[in-house]
């Protein structure tokens, strides 16, 4: 059975390496799809609609294509369609610089009907709201309801109730490298693709079907990738246009989104609204929870969420619907549908233990099934001083009031199969590891390294990693649901296990001793048996002359485990005065099996909780009923976390097993609902929609003296 | 004012804004949206022949001569401006993320202060000792604030490396020994996403002992 072996005698795995890509990274070296510049390339750039409905009666590129340094100019709506949100695709142009596309861009006349539009939930649901969607009955698909129990006995037996709405509004992912491509076609039928991606093949596939090539002739690359977070699969509207713009004048095309079109075409996390009606018995237990919720993701469906979220209820009923809106696509983002469904979960088991009179943390133990989070309980209780929490919230004295929350979550993050790998083992004693996934910042080019390092008694940094190249032909899956760590690593431990017994067997005779006595030490190789029998790794390789050892490798099931889960707690500190938030402190308790790479792994845990905090104190895309636009498409207005808000931020790698679990997504779970849940025992008032703004704050104080 | 502009009325290109108010931080005002397509951006551009400049640039202690139009930026130049000698200037470690200003992640240092290139003509850099991030290592040695985000895995998918790796070079220009509450002051003009600040803070802690 195949296993990491244990702790006590790894030298590599589970210890804090630094990452590889280290150097290139804080030189500038490092090279993204957005600094590729090819030879004669052109830069092309999106005319996007300003409205969020309307027909199209004309499109006139008569000028732009007069202007000089304009190579091309494509129509991306055919005349008589509709735009059905800000932003969508009209019309592209290449040109020699970036400046003259966006002239170019300006020189487009689109003649438009406009046609009456829909941008929020409560538009989209009022009984005179326009039909924006043909397909769903007043703007709302089918309800999915799910029966469990007998809600109504449920209801009977409990002894306390709570009835709540709780809302999570439409956040964008922000990657800080905007969605785009480098395509350069050789001739007629290949063609090079740098792409800004979390899937290499994805995209190689997507060009070579839309473009009817073998998948083979289409090379994609993604050296570094500058943050996609779920939202960069596949090429996208603006990927296929590049390539287009690309085999029409002949030249490479560079055609990276805006930052304003990041917000409003690629991709969102869907709101959610919760009414919810739950109740528990005298001791403590969930018995009944009757939910009735809706989100949008934009014109497109997959608005959906857990409910009820972790804790177990025996008696439910959930009925969700999607709302249409006039507003771009929702696409996965870091934990689809997680940390709303966590925000809400969270608040109402605080306000259900309340009900109780009983320490919502005593609350979460009883109605958790999950041992790895009863641990994690004990353990942040511990490292916040949860003992120090107003046991009566909003009985700080003094005008700037702190208090503490708690928050949960759970995950998958098992990986799956469909990676190929390979590991070399060449005579001058260099090692090469290649497989087609891509590193998005996560750290998986080194955790390759450090496997094979491990494995063959070497640096990480002796291993020449290879990914993000669909050439080799190594084929992976995409960098999301954290799957790419269980994923590849099994598969490279194996190859590189693999190469490690051919050399052996290569190697045994000159040593005069079994295959099955040879051992790696760091930088040997020995007889186990007769010590005195040690050859270094360069001797050993040596031995191979011109013939290469080159083993793959295989996914496997004991490798990695499926199953994360997380508890977070936070201290705030509320000015009453204000309604100025600051996050104290998190402790962020991660379940991920066994960490390949602590430090990296430390990093992920530290980002899931800052992304978790933007949602909770700072993010929300704000639209306009009345013009159908999004009022805050930059990064002005549309907050991210910078250095002010970070709090100190205890990151705890709970490693519980041994073996591989991702752990991309769930860190950034449980932060919302442990803030919000902080807020409420700070001033002892209810705030059941994010983000947690000052205004939201002094609104609920006023109503609490009123 | 021009006649030309004056009987334009409101309608302002980027270009024409740009020659009113002469230089400085409007570099990345934009045309307000309701202006394109319409007719009046179009007949801001027509037959407004772009007139460009040669000028040199002392970048990372070299000499570049670049032609440029009033309105390019810095950051143009650096990452896709070509030298008169042909060759492309090609320093594309900072970044164009916000074009606003707002981001930090096309940091440079303009006579050791930093500045984002984003928001500075390149015509406003002639004169000056511009450093980009490909500038701060001495041959093999990195810098200080370099060697300390690797150790302290400062950085995730590293888009924005360059930009808070130069700010951090700054600060400590300016203060040795910076506080925590002053490193998150001096790095407030930068945004990562990925969610690095408290290894950033750690690294630029470990670089200030270091200098």
């Amino acid at each position: 059975m195949a296993s990491w072996g244990e702790a006590s005698e790894s030298r590599l795995i589970g210890k804090r390496i630094t990452r590889l890509s280290g150097k290139d990274k804080v030189t500038g070296k490092a090279k993204y799809t957005f600094d590729i510049n090819r030879p004669g390339m052109l830069y092309g750039r999106i005319l996007r609609s300003e409205v969020a409905r309307a027909t199209v009666m004309g499109v006139d590129t008569s000028e732009a294509e007069a202007l000089p340094g304009v190579k091309a100019v494509i129509p991306l709506i055919e005349i008589g369609n509709q735009l059905r949100y800000q932003g969508q695709e009209i019309a592209a142009v290449a040109a020699e610089t970036d400046d003259i596309a966006k002239d170019a861009i300006r020189l487009i006349h689109v003649d438009l009907e406009e046609l009456p539009h829909v941008v929020t939930e409560a538009d989209a649901m009022a009984d005179s709201a326009p039909q924006i969607r043909e397909d769903w009955a007043g703007n709302q698909s089918e309800p999915n309801i799910r029966e469990d129990g007998n809600l109504q006995a449920g209801f009977t037996e409990a002894a306390v109730e709570v009835e709540a709405t709780y809302h999570t509004p439409v956040q964008t992912h922000v990657c800080l490298e905007t969605h785009g491509h480098v395509v350069e076609w050789e001739d007629e039928q290949n063609l090079t693709i740098w792409a800004s991606t979390q899937g290499v093949f994805g995209v190689r596939n997507d060009f070579a079907q839309h473009f009817e090539l073998a998948p083979n002739q289409v090379r994609v690359i993604t050296e570094h990738m500058g943050g996609g977070f779920g939202s960069k699969f596949g090429p996208g509207i603006e990927g296929r246009t590049a390539a287009e713009l690309s085999r029409i004048t002949g030249k490479a095309v560079k055609l990276m989104l805006t930052r304003k079109d990041e917000h409003l075409v690629a991709g969102n996390r869907p709101s959610m609204t919760q009414n919810v009606r739950a109740g528990a018995t005298r001791d403590g237990r969930l018995i009944a929870y009757d939910m009735k919720g809706h989100g949008t993701g934009g014109i497109s469906s997959g608005a959906g969420f857990p409910a009820p979220y972790v804790y177990h209820v025996p008696n439910l009923r959930t009925e969700r619907v999607n709302v249409a809106v006039n507003a771009g696509n929702q696409r996965a983002m870091r934990a689809p549908g997680h940390p709303q469904a966590a925000f809400a979960m969270d608040s109402l088991m605080d306000e259900l233990a309340e009900k109780l009179g009983m320490n919502p943390l005593e609350f979460r133990r009883i109605n958790d099934a999950n041992e790895v989070r009863q641990a994690q309980y004990t353990l942040g209780a511990q490292e916040i001083g949860w003992q120090r929490r107003n046991n009566v919230p909003g009985s700080g004295s003094g005008v700037k009031k702190r208090g503490m929350g708690v928050g949960s979550g759970q995950w998958g993050g098992g990986g799956g199969r469909g990676t190929e790998a390979r590991v070399t083992i060449n005579s001058d004693g260099t090692v090469e590891a290649v497989t087609g996934t891509q590193d998005i910042g996560t750290g998986v080019r080194t955790v390759i390294a450090i496997i094979v390092a491990e494995e063959l008694g070497l640096a990480p940094t002796d291993i020449m990693v290879k990914v993000g190249d669909s050439q080799p032909g190594l084929q992976s899956g995409g960098s999301g649901g954290s799957q790419t760590t269980p994923s590849v690593a099994p598969v490279i431990k194996t190859a590189a296990a693999a190469a490690k017994q051919k050399l052996f067997e290569r190697i045994a005779p000159m040593l005069e001793a079994p295959v099955g006595d040879l051992r790696v030490g760091t930088g040997t190789i020995y007889v186990v048996s007769d010590r005195t029998k040690t050859i270094t790794w360069e001797q050993a390789a040596g031995q191979l002359g011109m013939e290469s050892i080159s083993e793959g490798g295989h996914w496997d099931e004991e490798l990695r485990q499926n199953g994360a889960a997380g508890t977070q707690f936070a201290e705030v500190e509320v000015d009453t005065q204000t309604g100025a938030l600051k996050v104290i402190k998190i402790v962020a308790i991660q379940d991920c099996g066994l960490a390949i790479n602590r430090l990296t792994t430390e990093s992920q845990v530290n980002g899931g909780v800052i992304m978790g905090l933007g949602q909770a104190i700072l993010e929300e895309r704000v639209m306009d009923p009345v013009t159908g636009r999004m009022l805050n498409a930059n990064l002005e207005d549309y907050k991210v976390p910078g250095t002010f808000e970070i709090p100190e931020i205890k990151s705890i790698v709970f490693d519980t097993h041994r073996r591989v679990t991702g752990v991309g997504e769930p860190p950034c779970i449980p932060t919302p609902g442990a803030i919000a849940n902080a807020v409420y025992n700070a001033i002892g008032v209810r705030i059941r929609e994010l983000p947690l703004t000052p205004d939201k704050i002094l609104t609920a104080l006023a109503e609490k003296k009123a | 004012m021009s006649d030309k502009e004056k009987k334009q009325g409101t309608s302002i290109s980027r270009r024409n804004f740009l020659k009113g108010v002469g230089t400085g931080t409007v570099a990345a005002t934009v045309v307000p949206s309701v202006l394109i397509g319409s007719e009046e951006a179009a007949e801001a551009q027509a037959g407004d022949a772009i007139s460009t400049a040669t000028i040199q640039l002392n970048i990372n202690e070299k000499m570049y001569e670049v032609e440029v139009e009033a309105r390019t930026t810095l950051l143009t130049v650096l990452r896709d401006g070509t030298d008169t000698s042909g060759d492309n200037v090609d320093l594309t470690g900072a970044k164009l993320i916000c074009d606003r200003g707002e981001c930090g992640g096309c940091t440079v240092m303009v006579d050791g202060k930093s500045v984002y290139a984003c928001m500075m003509l390149a015509i406003d850099a002639q004169g000056k000792k511009i450093t980009t991030v490909e500038g701060l290592a001495n041959g093999d040695d990195l810098h200080p604030v370099q060697e300390a985000f690797i150790q302290h895995d400062a950085l995730m998918c590293g888009f924005c490396t360059p930009g808070f790796i130069v700010s951090s070079a700054a600060l400590l220009n300016e203060n040795k020994k910076p506080t925590l509450e002053e490193i998150k002051t001096g790095l407030s003009g930068n945004t990562c996403r990925c969610g690095t600040y408290p290894f950033i803070f750690d690294a630029v802690k470990t670089a200030s002992r270091k200098m």
